[in-house]
Order: C-alpha cells, then structure tokens, then sequence
C-alpha cells in the first residue's frame, strides 16, 4: 500500500500536477509516524502509511492552500468530513488541494497493546485481521479489533466525503458502526452527582498541553480565546482563572455543531482523557433535538447553530427528559 | 476549624443570575416592581440588549463564581426586537444546559424563560418559582472544581 502511494506521489510531483505532498513521515519508533510535509521526489522515501497513521491531515490544509501551487493531501475517510467542513468554513480552498483517498481499517492504538501486555515495544508488524508486536519482554500477536482507537469502534464508514482519486485500498461501501453513542448514553444514567465526579476524576487530569486544541480540525481560529495575549510573546500561560477552569467545556462548545467526531482530541491527549466523549454529547442533543446532521458530510448545508426553525424544542427539554 | 463551623451553621442564602431581556423581560422586572409583587432579593438580575447577546460563556462565568442557578429572560419566540435573535438564544442554551446537566450541574439550576414587558405577574411568579426550587436542590457543585482532583 505504502509503495502504491509513494509511487502515485511522485508521479504527480513528477508531471507538475502538484508542488509539495502532504503526508506522513516514520517517526523516531515504530509507532508514531508523524504528520509531514515532502517537496521532493527523495524525501518521500520516508513517507510511511500503516495502521499508526491515524493523524488527521486535513488541518495542515489551511496553511498549505494559502501557498503557491496544489498540494497533494491523504485523508482517510473520517478525515474527508474534517475536510469537507474547512471547506464550509472558507479556511481552506478546495481548488489548491488534490486528495487521494486512502483506505483504513481502524487506526492503531499503541496504549491499548501497552495494556494488554505488550512491555518495551521493538516492532509491530500488520497483516490483515492479526497485529505482531515484538517487544523485550514477550512477543504478542492481538486481533487488530481489540486494539484499534476507540474512536474506529464507531467507525463512520469508509466513504469518503471529497477526494480526487481513491487509492486501491479504499472501501467505499465499508458500513458505518453502530454504537458510537453508547459511552455517552452510561454516562448520561448516572446521577448528577456520579457525573460530576467522573467528570471531575478525568478533567482533574489534564495539564493544558493544549495539544487537543492544537490537533482539533475544528479549532482553526486565527485568534484563539486561549491564547494569552498579556505578553508579546506566544506562551501556554492561562489568561485566567476562568478559561484554564473551564477549558474543555468552553472548547466542547466552541466546535458544538463543526465537530466532525474525528476523535483526534482523545487520541492526542498525553492523559488519556474521553474528550470526543464532551463532543459526541452534543453531536448527540443535536441529533436529536434538531434531527441528524453530520458536520463535514457536505459543504453547503447551514450549521445546527446558525441556524434555526420556529418550531425548535423549548431548553426546558433537558428537565422534562428527566 | 471555625471558618467552617461557622459555615455549617449558616442558613443556605442561594445566588441567583437572572439574565434579562432591555426589551421584555427587564421591563417585565420593572412591570413587577411597580406593581408591588413581590420577588426574592437571591435573584440578581443582569440586564442585556437581547437573549442572544448572552454568550454561553457568560452562564459558565456565572457558574465559577459561585451561582446556584442561572435564568435567561428573554421575548417571547417571534417577538424578538431584533427579529430573530432569542431563536438562536433557544438552540444554544438547549445545547448547553443539556451539556451541564451531563457534566453534574442538576437540571432544575438552568432555565430558559419567555417574559414579556407585559407579564409582570410571569417574571415574580416565575421568579418564586425558581428560587423555591434552587432551595429545595440546596447548594450548587462547584463548576470550577471540575479540574481539581478529589483528596
């Protein structure tokens, strides 16, 4: 898979059609490929795909359509609706991109095979439905299912929502998965108090690396509510007490309606806190409040709150269901 | 030892953010007072140009300061001075009071309410009747402990 698209990559910088690729790079161990950029045919020899790739490129976008010339982009299928979405909000331009479309079969997750045994990683190799480790203290062979990222057990499907060509491997009838809000549904039956302190156990953890906002597709604000602006230069001070107390809810709501349920927040997060489960929450209430709307499943269409009819729910749903 | 002994023993006196409509429900407020019915003194009211300049950062804000509840008054849907504005107001405070009731804010602390200029006997009725039920949930979490660990 990795050869068919290097190969495709430098035939498209070959003939012009692109100047620069935008892709991933092997990363200093065997699991953390790492998003980057290639502007010549030699340097794509570091270019890998494999199941650790799950970083959502679609972000790089908004800086690289603002350069001269097209730039050739890979997007996964839940990454095209992320896409789609910069699209809507005119950050970035379709005409600048040429996206090939690659097929996934479920992002790995390196944390799950470190918890199910797998101590002092060397290697991992794929092969269809089984994943090897070869690790120091014992190798380890898993079903790929149980040890892909929790945002992939509720896979919206393997269409993809823009894309120029598609890549062999790339499934477009592959169905979407049910369940993708049952973790916010055991929330949801908790009583208030329960909730508060689950919520208290995760958020109490974070230590505002800011990564999740940096990662987030949705969060492409030039001037960001975060950021502090009492020094001339760019630091991750707080700018108060409010916004470091409140940060996740304040981005939950920020990207309430633009969230495409791309699931980045929690794959990036260093302590492991279920922050597409602040997300999925409202993309829940909306579909149900306002009837099912994917963001990023086309670019024209006007956002849950943009918008509006005369018959909307009264708040007052939220005491009545109880 | 005796700050919080002290603490233990006061009566429960709730702060309450009642953000108000110029053009309906703060009228509303004055139509109550000048018709001499009467409202608790828990609620604050914060005046604002239209339920939708109520950013729901502002209910947030409210919350870390320490309110036990928070309502928004605003014109009844389709009486909006400026058209269309408290439909928005609608969708958001939906949205977000659904997302404190999930992050263990009770339910009964947030409230949406459409009051008129006209309907004073609505704004103290309604007032009461939010102010009875914040003292029947008691004291509010506190919103700003949501990032400090327990113990």
């Amino acid at each position: 898979m990795q050869e068919e698209l290097i190969r495709r990559a430098k035939e498209l910088l070959g003939d012009g059609t692109v100047v620069r690729v935008m892709g991933w790079r092997k990363g200093d161990l065997s699991f953390n490929p790492e998003p980057a950029l290639f502007e010549t045919e030699e340097s794509l020899a570091e270019f890998v795909y494999d199941g650790f790739c799950g970083a959502n490129l679609s972000k790089y976008m908004i800086k690289l359509s603002k350069l001269e010339g097209k730039t050739l982009v890979f997007l996964k299928p839940c990454d095209t609706y992320s896409f789609n979405q910069l699209v809507k909000e005119h950050r970035v331009d379709r005409e600048k991109a040429y996206i090939i479309g690659v097929g996934c079969d479920g992002s790995l997750d390196v944390d799950a095979m470190k918890e199910k045994g797998a101590k002092g990683i060397q290697e991992i190799t794929e092969d269809g439905d089984t994943v090897t480790v070869r690790a120091i203290y014992g190798d380890k062979t898993f079903d790929r299912e149980d040890v892909i990222l929790e945002r992939c057990r509720a896979c919206k499907g393997g269409a993809h929502m823009v894309y120029d060509e598609l890549a062999s491997n790339a499934d477009e009838e592959k169905p979407a998965r049910d369940g993708r809000f049952s973790l916010v549904e055991k929330i949801e039956v908790m009583d208030p108090k329960e909730r508060f302190a689950f919520w208290q156990n995760e958020l109490s953890r974070c230590i505002r690396c800011n990564a999740c906002r940096n990662v987030c597709p949705a969060c492409s604000c030039i001037k960001c509510v975060f950021d502090n602006d009492r020094y001339d230069t760019a630091q991750k001070a707080n700018a108060d007490t409010f916004e470091e107390q409140m940060f996740h809810i304040i981005r939950a709501f920020h990207v309430a309606g633009r969230c495409t349920d791309c699931g980045e927040c929690s794959r990036v997060c260093p302590e492991h806190i279920p922050l597409h489960l602040l997300n999925r929450k409202f993309i829940k209430d909306i579909n149900t409040f306002y009837g099912d709307y994917q963001a990023g499943a086309d670019t024209d269409s006007r956002a849950p709150l943009t918008n509006f009819t005369t018959e909307d729910v009264e708040p007052s749903i939220v005491q009545e269901r109880g | 030892m005796s700050i919080e002994a002290k603490n233990e023993n006061k009566e429960f006196k709730p702060l309450i953010v009642a953000f108000c409509c110029n053009w309906c429900s703060y009228a509303g407020a004055d139509l109550a007072g000048s018709s001499r019915l009467a409202y608790p003194a828990d609620v604050k009211i914060i005046r604002v140009p239209c339920s939708c300049r109520v950013n729901p950062l502002f209910i947030l804000r409210a919350f870390q300061k320490g309110a036990d509840g928070v309502i928004l008054c605003g014109c009844h849907p389709g009486d909006c001075h400026y058209s269309t504005g408290n439909y928005y107001a609608r969708r958001r405070m939906t949205l977000l009071f659904s997302m404190l009731d999930y992050l263990g804010v009770e339910n009964g602390r947030t409230r949406v309410e459409w009051v008129s200029a006209a309907e004073g006997v609505k704004f103290s009725q309604t007032m009461n009747e939010f102010v009875e039920k914040i003292y029947s949930l008691g004291e509010n979490v506190r919103l700003e402990d949501l990032r400090c660990k327990k113990n």
